[in-house]
């Protein structure tokens, strides 16, 4: 194979990864924190998409589309928040994962009513269209490049506010032992919401980064949540760390399995039999990548919990 | 860790400490009567289909029965495992499959199908349930889910078996060579004695030592590995069953629709059979079934009304997980209180909006 395929490959898994990354960040201190199982953040990645695909086409500008979706996002998290996620804290995993349950299936069918069955698509801003050469023969879109950057971008911001802001100290204790924290005086219930807000938006951020270049649909976020599970449980619930090299790693497995898992199967058996093999077995290469580190380390890569 | 339980599940003379809404002494009695109640019913809902519709209410009512088998088998793990299983559909598939795939190689036969679909979804449920029962709590929850989806896309990827598609069957299986289960009254029948015996068998479980060490383990882990019990093993044992009986049931169902494909193991589907079972009430083996029929009525009703009938559906999800602990049974319960709670929900919601004052609690309603 050649290394052009393979550098193509590799950017696309990494930007596979730090999409997964942008979703997986809010997630895994929402479970970290809280203790609470979200499983609608997914809808919240799908909403953020839709909130910059109708602002765009409002306004005729990707960027000013992105700057009004990303308070809304933020803003709608907090409705939810307010009106059922709060109430659940304390609560059974089991009432937890109704509940959340029960707003996919509510949020799924009403961005349907809302803005049509339909995939909506937006388009990709002029100053980011087209493609650049990378080096001899390696083409690839600006825009992808991007989204790798303002996701890498965004990873070392977020690094930075968790290891030296109050808030983030904040953050890694309450991640760390949460009732410890409320029993030092500080308003557990303030922290939960503004990580649940933060959260809510940077999936926002990630669908509203992928609605060029993805359709935007309903369920679009359902799968997307599944890999986002896989990367918080390897990288360990509540680690930022955790979160971006687990993420990074899913990306790489799942893009680099899928194009060259049946080229290396050929070195073993015949052709026709490695290009079926590989397609059964790439689906499921970070499943069993997962299986394999908590077979090792059960509680994850970097456990934020002792 | 915490080992957060559920306080609402008491099962047959478990602990009362939190049993305030649950009726002790005569709950036995009482429960066995709804059971059989349940399976009356459904004995006699062929004879009051023939009267109009035949075709279309018997279909409607194996569909809820062998939904109901399933459901059964989940609340063996969710009800008295306390286990939140959220990959429960892929039993569900893995046993549909082994219908789809062993008879495209003709092998039709019962006799060849069941134990495939029993001893493949065991195996699944043994190595994915080694793994998973390594860790609690939200992790177990994400990691069921995951080895769901794992599989899932492994029947997509099947393309010689349809793939995303799925694979249209030729005919129902046959038993040593009899087309024993042609009809629909006669196959109606077999998935109800199936049912009924799915029931018997689970309730034999929890009633027996081995069923109390699980649910021992639900009350309070810690002590039940101080005194010397093996949990993992137990709860293992139970996961396996658990898988096994919803494979039987995922034959069934590839039987019903002479239909296989990976729609049969959507995360979706695992979370419409916790739903099943939280409905019903959670840990009383009989609320499975309950819920399996108000789930699949309810989806037929409303469905009725208007296609975006998800959205009525979704925010009755969230009002049960809310309100109604305990599942309707309990709802039915304590319905003055959730009436009041409902009443008083928008000004209450009002009240908790920023700047009309902070409220101090971050619990429970």
């Amino acid at each position: 194979m050649s290394f052009t395929l393979l550098a193509v490959q590799t950017l696309n898994g990494l930007q596979l990864g730090v999409l997964l990354f942008l979703i997986a960040a809010g997630l895994t201190l929402v479970f970290g924190v809280m203790d609470f199982i979200n499983l609608a953040h997914g809808v919240q990645y799908m909403v953020g998409a839709y909130l910059a695909a109708m602002f765009s086409t409002l306004t005729g500008n990707f960027f000013l589309g992105l700057m009004l979706a990303l308070p809304t996002a933020l803003a709608f998290g907090w409705l939810l928040e307010i009106m059922i996620f709060r109430h659940l804290y304390g609560r059974d995993h089991l009432d937890q994962v109704l509940a959340t349950f029960g707003i996919i299936l509510f949020l799924n069918q009403a961005v349907k009513v809302v803005w049509g069955a339909a995939p909506l698509s937006v388009a990709i801003p002029e100053v980011l269209s087209g493609s650049i050469v990378l080096m001899d023969g390696l083409l690839y879109p600006v825009y992808r490049l991007a989204i790798i950057g303002s996701g890498l971008a965004v990873a070392v911001l977020l690094g930075v506010m968790v290891s030296s802001t109050r808030i983030g100290m904040l953050v890694r204790a309450g991640a760390a032992n949460a009732p410890m924290v409320s029993a030092l005086g500080v308003d557990i219930g303030r922290l939960f919401m503004i990580v649940f807000g933060f959260g809510a938006m940077l999936a926002g951020f990630a669908g509203a980064m992928v609605a060029p270049i993805l359709s935007v649909e309903p369920g679009m976020g359902d799968n997307l949540l599944i890999l986002t599970f896989v990367v918080i449980v390897i990288g360990g619930i509540g680690s930022i760390r955790g979160a971006f090299v687990a993420a990074i790693m899913v990306g790489l497995v799942d893009t680099l399995g899928r194009s060259f898992g049946p080229v290396l199967l050929r070195a073993v058996m015949d052709p026709s039999a490695a290009a079926q093999t590989g397609r059964a077995l790439a689906p499921m290469l970070i499943y069993i990548l997962m299986a394999a580190i908590l077979f090792f380390r059960p509680a994850g890569l970097f456990p934020a919990k002792r | 860790m915490s080992a957060s339980l559920p306080p609402e599940t008491a099962g047959a003379g478990g602990p009362q400490a939190h049993g305030k809404h649950i009726p002790g002494g005569g709950a036995t009695l009482a429960r066995e009567g709804v059971a059989l109640g349940l399976l009356l019913a459904f004995a006699l809902i062929p004879l009051a289909a023939s009267f109009g519709a035949e075709s279309y209410v018997l279909s409607l009512a194996t569909r809820v029965m062998i939904f109901a088998i399933a459901a059964v088998s989940l609340d063996l793990i969710l009800g008295y495992g306390a286990l939140v299983s959220f990959g429960h559909a892929a039993f569900l598939g893995i046993g549909a499959y082994a219908v789809g795939i062993l008879g495209a190689h003709g092998f039709q036969d019962t006799a060849a199908q069941l134990p495939a679909a029993i001893v493949a979804s065991s195996l699944f449920a043994l190595v994915t349930g080694a793994l998973s029962l390594r860790t609690k709590g939200v992790h177990f929850i994400m990691i069921t889910l995951a080895f769901g989806q794992m599989a899932f896309f492994l029947a997509v990827s099947l393309a010689a078996y349809g793939g995303d598609d799925g694979m249209t069957l030729q005919a129902r299986s046959t038993l040593l060579g009899f087309g024993w289960i042609k009809g629909d009254r006669a196959f109606y029948y077999v998935v109800l004695a199936l049912l009924a015996g799915t029931y018997a068998l689970c309730r034999l479980v929890v009633r027996s030592r081995f069923g109390r060490v699980i649910r021992g383990a639900r009350e309070n882990a810690v002590r039940m590995e101080a005194i010397g019990f093996s949990l993992f093993r137990h709860q293992l044992a139970m996961y396996v069953l658990a898988g096994a009986i919803c494979g039987m049931a995922g034959f069934l169902l590839a039987n019903q629709t002479q239909f296989v494909s990976p729609a049969y193991m959507t995360w979706q589907r695992s979370g419409e059979l916790i739903v099943m079972v939280v409905l019903g009430g959670i840990g009383s083996l009989h609320g499975a079934i309950i819920g399996a029929a108000a789930l699949l009525f309810l989806e037929e009703w409303l469905s009725g009304f208007t296609e975006h009938w998800k959205m009525i559906f979704g925010p009755m999800l969230v009002l049960v997980a809310l309100f109604a602990r305990g599942g309707m049974l309990g709802a039915v319960q304590r319905f003055p209180r959730i009436a009041a709670a409902l009443a008083g929900w928008p000004g209450w919601l009002l009240s908790r909006l920023p700047g009309r004052g902070r409220s101090r609690r971050a619990g429970a309603p």
